[in-house]
Parts: structure tokens; C-alpha cells; sequence
């Protein structure tokens, strides 16, 4: 079993990760000198931290999913979920004046979430997309419900530097997302879990036969994916100061397009949160060009439905280009 | 193998797929169980209002089932729609001939359909993701053509499609009935059915036997798209103005009718009969609980567990 993990772990090929990730981080770096050029407010302090705290609550969403999409599954029932956990968080929070009763209350019904997708996916066996896709309108209903059109806004100020405030006069959701950059990293890198989620992704069969527990790991990947998301949804509704039910709706498709971006295969087994993190600022920075540029925000979601066919198609190419040399 | 039983069908007159059992009895339940709370459920007025309200989710989900079974799927469909009642909207705002606009409208779905299915046949991308992609661009340009605003003063000659009637049957019951037969022609009577199972179940053999995949997968979202622009025709209809985001989602509905109707994503199994079927239940249900004063974003709610439910019913069947 160690053996055939090992040539497992040895298909992930470190020195190609890593010089794919300097290519995507050159990326980053050319648009970001392109927006100097092309705006002289981004180059401000106040924009590039207002940049980076972006990309981390984008890259907090998106964690959680860069494992799911390793495992060749997907979860379009992210937004949802920090709709849905952002709603009940702020209601708690509003009816108890306790933050911590409203993570607590976030992080559950995330984590809940989660697990359904996953004991969908794994033990009914699903398709991903479609088990998530139904429970996204599942709970999308159930959050509008719950809401009745409201909306919760007047956190206490303590609660709000989760989302807004600053240490060291750093953003503090960017101390999170290094947290969770290291956690991530640590979790598909350097354990047994991690190597178990890459080896179900490369080839589920293979796995199963190598005595990977196939379905726990699923469930567990999906189940964090929607901790991921409850966690995304306390620093969402910090940084809004308000939540209605519709808040999540616009999140689904950047923190997908993110962890393409970021070099995650959709065929799964190939990626990292590293890549991910990059996805995630490559994107804003797009976003938050267009922004400073004074275009229509009606372009993001064109321009960010662009990026995710975009990212699709220079992974499909990459990998039929190594099947061909295989 | 697995294919045999879907090879089959277009072979007969009215092949009838495995699955409508179950969804016909489904409709039968709801039937008797939304008269004993509301009477008027089964008034005939409110039953040619379900018909009408499904005409414009029939016309989605009929080429949903097509996708479906090349083992495919488009979500991009309520929002190609609202781009196509939007191009529809500003075409008659102008005060162009009623034609043009209906040109407009399907023109812009066909066009995405076009490029839906080039990027999935061509390039071979996977279905969901690249209809998730130009789901938000159809969005993005939606929002972009009409500012985000509603787009009234389009005239009198498009509501004529969803309010008028044709020797007292109601124009939409009219156009769901021209898009049904359309359909069944395609699907059993022509090669298009065949080659769209064959796309899901054995893409191979297809190409042993010198058709073209690719150009008849392309073919399929084409006309998926085409469709969804003549749904938009009656959507745009029944409002009176064009919206562009009031069919978000309606893609939901759509494919909640087609999993619900039997067709499976995996097996090539099912067909549009059933469609028809998981149309009516989709329908029943959304007027039923209006009108038991359930409200409508519970209804989505009840619509993601029936999904569910279907999926794991199929699910456990084949096991």
C-alpha cells in the first residue's frame, strides 16, 4: 500500500508544480504591472491591501474546494453555503450580541452542508455536480425563506475586524488565509489524507484497490470544503456588515474560477493550494482593474465566466499534450 | 450493452422509456393531494394555467433532454435566456419589425449553443464547467444590453405569443405542442436521437461508423440554444418587458424535469415522454404550492429535494 502511494505521490511531480507556479505567479505579476501603468490608484497602499484582502476571502472559499477538485469532483454549492451560514451567523449573533454563538453557528451549518454533498456524492454516488448543484438550490430556497426578504445588518465592532480590521496594519483576513494557505498545504502535502485525495483523483479504481478508503476521504474533502466555506461566510458577513439571502450568489463561479486558474485540474489529481492562492489574486486583480479602469461591473461576470473557460481549456491542453509524451 | 436499450427506441412508434412510471405516479399523488387541500387545484381554468405556466419550461427542457443524454448538461440556460429576451427587448424598443426581434432573441441563443457546443465537442471540455463559463458571460451581457434594468415599451405584438389564442387554444399551449412534435421527430424519428445517446454511451462506435461526433454534439447544444431563445420569445411574452435576471435559474427547473422524467445521466435511459411528464409534475408543483401559500423560494427548495429524491431512486434501482 506505501509502495503504490508513493508512485501515486510521484506522479504529482513537485519540480513541475513548482515551475507551473511560477509561471502563474509571473502572470500575476504582469497584470499587476499592467494596472500601474494603467491606473495611477493602484499602486496606492490602501488599494494593494484592499486587493489582498480580497483575494484572501476569495482564497478562504476557495481552499476547501481545491480539494474537492482534486478528487475530480466539484462543489458549486459554495455561495450558497456562506449565504446560508452567513444568514444564520448574523441572526445568532443579532438575537445573542455572543460573535462567538455565531461562528459556532457558521462553522456547523457549513460543516453540515458539507457532509451532505459528500454522503451524496460518496455513498449515493452522485455525480458531484449535480448532487451539489441540487442541494445549491436546495438551500438557496431555505436561506430566502429563512430570510423573508430581510436584512441583518449593525455588527458589534469586535466581530467586524474579522472581515475589515486591521493588525499590524495588515488586513486581518489575510492573517487567515496564511493560516489556512499553511493548514491546506500542510494537509494535501504532508499527510496520508493528502496523498489519499491526490491518489483518488489520479485514478479512483487504483486507489480503491490500494486500499484507499475512497469514500470517508470523499466525504471528508466535501465536508471541508463546506467548513471552508461556513469559516468564508464569518469573514464575509464581518467585511459586509450586513446579510440577505441572496448574498451569495456571486461567489460560486470566482471561487471555481480561482482554483482553475490556480492550475487545479478538473480531471483531478494535479494541484495545490499554493495555486490556488495565486488564482485567487490573479482574479482580483482582473476584478479590481476593471473596477479602477471605471468599466461597467456588469462585465465581471462576463469577464469572469471568460476566465473559467479560459482556465479550462489551458488545463485540457496541458494535460493531453502530457498524455501525448506519456 | 448498455446502450442497447436506448438504440432501440427510436425504432418504435411511441417508444415509451423506462422511468415515466415512476414520475407518472408522482403526478397522480400530487393531484390528489394538492385538490384535497385547495379544490380549485383542479378547476379547468387553473389546469390550462399549469399547461400555459410549463409551455416556457417545456421549451427548455425538451433540448435539456438531448444534452442529457450525450451525457452533457448546460446550465447556461436561464441566463442565455434572459440575454435572448434582452436582445429581443432592445430589438423592439427600437420599434424594428416584431420578426426582427424574434430573430434577435433566437439569433443570441443560437449563438451561445454555438459556442456551448465548440468548446465542448471541439475542445473537448467538460459540459458543466464550460456552460458554467458562458453561463456568466450570457449573464454579464444580459446586465451589460439593459443596464440591469427592466426593458418596457416593447409593443403590443410580442405578448400576443404567451395572452393570445389559436382557435381557443392559448398561444403558448400552441407553441409547447409545435416544440413537442419538433422534438419526438428529432429524437425518434430521425438520426439525432440515435447519435445522441450514441454521443453518451459509445462516441466510438460512432465514429467506426463514420459519423461525426463532434459535429453533431456542436449540432445538439446549437439547437439547445435555439430553443432556449424561442423560451425567451414567450418569457418576454408573458411579461410584457424583457427582464435579465428574471430567468436565472430557470435552467434548474428544466433539468429537474428531465432527471425527474427519467432521463439518467449515465445510462442513456429515458427520453422526451418522460420530459413531457417531469415538465407537468414541475409545473403542478410550483402552482400547487402557490397555492397552498407556499412561497416561491421554498418552492426551489422542494424542487432541489424531489431532484434529489429522483437521483437516489435511480441510484438505488441500478444498484
Amino acid at each position: 500500500m506505501n509502495h503504490s502511494l508513493a508512485s501515486f505521490s510521484s506522479l504529482i511531480k513537485p519540480g513541475e508544480n513548482v515551475s507551473k507556479l511560477v509561471s502563474r505567479l509571473a502572470a500575476v505579476l504582469i497584470v499587476a504591472i499592467a494596472l500601474s501603468f494603467a491606473s495611477d490608484a493602484f499602486l496606492t497602499p490602501g488599494n494593494l491591501l484592499n486587493v489582498l484582502r480580497q483575494a484572501s476571502l476569495l482564497f478562504l472559499m476557495a481552499s476547501g474546494l481545491t480539494l474537492v477538485v482534486l478528487t475530480a469532483g466539484i462543489d458549486l454549492s459554495i455561495g450558497a453555503n456562506v449565504a446560508l451560514s452567513a444568514c444564520l451567523a448574523g441572526t445568532v449573533i443579532k438575537a445573542t450580541g455572543s460573535p462567538l454563538a455565531g461562528a459556532a453557528v457558521a462553522l456547523a451549518s457549513g460543516t453540515l452542508v458539507g457532509l451532505a454533498n459528500g454522503g451524496l456524492v460518496a455513498i449515493l454516488r452522485m455525480p458531484s455536480f449535480i448532487a451539489t448543484y441540487g442541494m445549491m438550490w436546495l438551500i438557496n430556497g431555505y436561506t430566502y425563506y429563512f430570510m423573508a426578504g430581510n436584512t441583518i445588518y449593525g455588527f458589534p465592532h469586535g466581530f467586524r475586524q474579522l472581515g475589515s480590521g486591521y493588525l499590524f496594519s495588515i488586513p486581518v483576513p489575510v492573517y487567515l488565509m496564511l493560516v489556512f494557505l499553511a493548514l491546506a498545504a500542510l494537509f494535501a502535502g504532508r499527510t496520508i489524507y493528502g496523498q489519499q485525495v491526490y491518489a483518488i483523483g489520479s485514478n479512483p479504481v487504483a486507489a480503491r484497490f490500494s486500499g484507499v478508503p475512497v469514500k470517508s476521504r470523499l466525504v471528508l474533502v466535501y465536508t471541508l470544503s463546506g467548513l471552508m466555506a461556513g469559516l468564508g461566510s464569518l469573514v464575509f458577513l464581518a467585511r459586509l456588515n450586513s446579510a440577505e439571502g441572496d448574498i451569495g450568489e456571486p461567489l460560486t463561479l470566482p471561487a471555481i474560477a480561482a482554483v482553475l486558474i490556480g492550475g487545479t485540474s478538473l480531471f483531478g489529481g494535479i494541484g495545490t493550494p499554493y495555486g490556488t492562492l495565486i488564482g485567487a489574486l490573479l482574479l482580483t486583480l482582473v476584478l479590481n482593474g476593471l473596477n479602477l479602469l471605471n468599466i461597467d461591473a456588469n462585465w465581471q461576470p462576463f469577464v469572469t465566466g471568460a476566465i473559467i473557460i479560459v482556465a479550462v481549456l489551458v488545463d485540457s491542453l496541458s494535460r493531453r499534450r502530457q498524455e501525448a509524451r506519456a | 450493452m448498455r446502450n442497447v436499450q436506448g438504440m432501440d427506441a427510436p425504432h418504435r412508434w411511441m417508444a415509451v422509456p423506462a422511468g415515466v412510471p415512476g414520475v407518472a405516479w408522482m403526478m397522480v399523488a400530487m393531484l390528489v393531494g394538492f385538490t384535497a387541500l385547495n379544490r380549485q387545484f383542479v378547476d379547468v381554468a387553473n389546469l390550462v394555467n399549469i399547461g400555459s405556466q410549463s409551455s416556457i419550461l417545456l421549451l427548455i427542457a425538451l433540448p435539456m433532454t438531448f444534452v442529457i443524454l450525450t451525457e452533457g448538461i448546460d446550465v447556461s440556460a436561464g441566463a442565455v435566456a434572459a440575454a435572448s429576451s434582452v436582445a429581443l427587448g432592445c430589438v423592439m424598443q427600437a420599434g424594428a419589425h416584431t420578426w426582427l426581434g424574434i430573430v434577435a432573441a433566437i439569433g443570441t441563443g443560437t449563438l451561445f449553443g454555438l459556442l456551448n457546443g465548440s468548446l465542448i465537442a471541439w475542445l473537448r471540455l467538460p459540459p458543466f464547467v464550460v456552460t458554467l463559463g458562458t453561463m456568466g458571460m450570457a449573464q454579464g451581457i444580459a446586465l451589460l444590453l439593459s443596464g440591469g434594468q427592466s426593458i418596457t415599451g416593447i409593443g403590443t405584438a410580442i405578448p400576443v405569443f404567451y395572452n393570445g389564442a389559436v382557435l381557443g387554444v392559448p398561444a403558448p399551449l400552441v407553441v409547447a405542442a409545435l416544440a413537442y412534435v419538433l422534438n419526438h421527430v428529432l429524437m425518434y424519428r430521425s438520426r439525432v436521437g440515435i447519435y445522441a445517446r450514441a454521443i453518451g454511451g459509445n462516441p466510438e462506435a460512432l465514429r467506426f461508423a463514420g459519423v461525426s461526433a463532434r459535429a453533431w454534439q456542436i449540432g445538439i447544444y446549437t439547437f439547445a440554444g435555439a430553443m432556449f431563445g424561442i423560451a425567451a420569445v414567450l418569457l418576454t411574452a408573458r411579461m410584457s418587458t424583457a427582464h435579465p435576471t428574471a430567468s436565472l435559474g430557470l435552467e434548474f427547473d428544466a433539468i429537474a424535469a428531465v432527471i425527474v422524467g427519467g432521463t439518467s445521466f449515465e445510462k442513456g435511459k429515458g427520453g422526451l415522454p418522460g420530459t413531457l411528464l417531469g415538465v407537468l409534475t414541475i409545473g403542478m408543483l410550483r402552482n400547487g404550492l402557490d397555492l397552498v401559500g407556499v412561497p416561491s423560494s421554498v418552492q426551489v427548495s422542494c424542487i432541489g429535494v424531489l431532484v434529489l429524491l429522483a437521483l437516489f431512486v435511480e441510484g438505488w434501482k441500478t444498484r
